[in-house]
């Protein structure tokens, strides 16, 4: 019972978050609202006791890419408004095609439903483990079976920060930097003099 | 009680409203690349819901990779995103014409 209600709030929740994300006039507000629409997402599996995805969804999406999306959002000084203009005029089409795509989407459930469409039974190669927790099965078939995914995984985050550096670093002429090179190259012998100078003339430098 | 088409329900749902999102949207390209954080959302959801209920891992394995390359593609789209505005000024992609493609 409790669970049921657990369900609806959140999947309410999501639904309705996700849908003022797409609406929001103001994309900071945006961010904040997909945010919450990631949390329900996440309470939603924990519901179903994947609570290590879910913390994941919390940490990597909520507390890295929606903070990057702020980021963006707030740094770019762009009008908005303006950005609106076509919404009117695209609605018909987008809402139409929406609506097509919704209605074959809960006709394959309802064929489920029917009994014409059988879902894949698990072939028990991967089976939850009894008498584990969520994040310890995860880690047993992580680091065992999906190990090269999971290497592969890592390159795809090192290639998207190193594109990320490479896209947006740029050399600007109008500061001076460090000069690595010259600096190594200076030697203590043409770098200082050692004079003796008469008294009261004074140095040339 | 809560079974499988509640979710699959609740993130077919979660998925149209990302692709009405990219319509919608259609100027704006931080709002699109939100309703595709959305639609990803809506097929983790999915892909968690099915693990869960089929008592098999490899669903949420694969929510792992899912999560990993929507982790890059939004870094490297807003990379791309702030060096385009830096360039023109605006990030109206309705008319992105640069690579004249």
């Amino acid at each position: 019972m409790i669970q049921a209600f657990a369900f609806y709030l959140f999947a309410s929740f999501v639904v309705a978050s996700g849908a003022i994300t797409i609406l929001a006039r103001n994309p900071v507000h945006s961010v904040l609202w997909l945010i919450l629409a990631f949390f329900n997402g996440a309470g939603l599996m924990v519901l179903v006791g994947a609570e290590f995805i879910a913390m994941l969804l919390v940490i990597v999406y909520v507390g890295a890419v929606a903070v990057l999306f702020l980021f963006v959002v707030m740094m770019l000084d762009i009008d908005f408004s303006e950005m609106r203009a076509g919404f009117i005029k695209n609605a018909p089409l987008g809402v139409m095609i929406a609506l097509v795509l919704l209605v074959e989407l809960v006709m394959g459930v309802g064929a489920w439903r029917t009994g014409a469409l059988q879902l894949g039974v698990a072939n028990g190669a991967s089976a939850t483990p009894e008498g584990l927790s969520n994040t310890a099965a995860i880690g047993a078939l992580l680091y065992t079976r999906y190990l090269f995914l999971f290497e592969a995984a890592g390159i795809i985050l090192l290639v998207a920060m190193i594109g990320a550096i490479v896209l947006t670093h740029r050399q600007r002429s109008d500061t001076r930097g460090q000069n690595v090179g010259r600096q190594i190259a200076r030697r203590p012998d043409e770098a200082t003099v050692n004079v003796k100078p008469a008294v009261g003339q004074g140095v040339t430098l | 009680m809560i079974g499988i088409e509640h979710y699959v329900v609740v993130s077919s749902i979660l998925f149209v409203l990302g692709v009405l999102g990219i319509f919608l949207n259609r100027k704006n390209v931080i709002i699109i690349l939100m309703s595709i954080e959305l639609i990803l959302l809506a097929v983790n959801i999915n892909f968690v819901a099915f693990s869960a209920f089929l008592h098999d891992l490899v669903g949420q394995i694969f929510a792992m990779f899912v999560l990993t390359v929507a982790a890059g593609e939004a870094a490297i789209g807003l990379a791309i995103l702030v060096i385009y505005f830096r360039g023109r000024g605006t990030i109206a992609v309705d008319d992105v014409n640069r690579m004249k493609g």
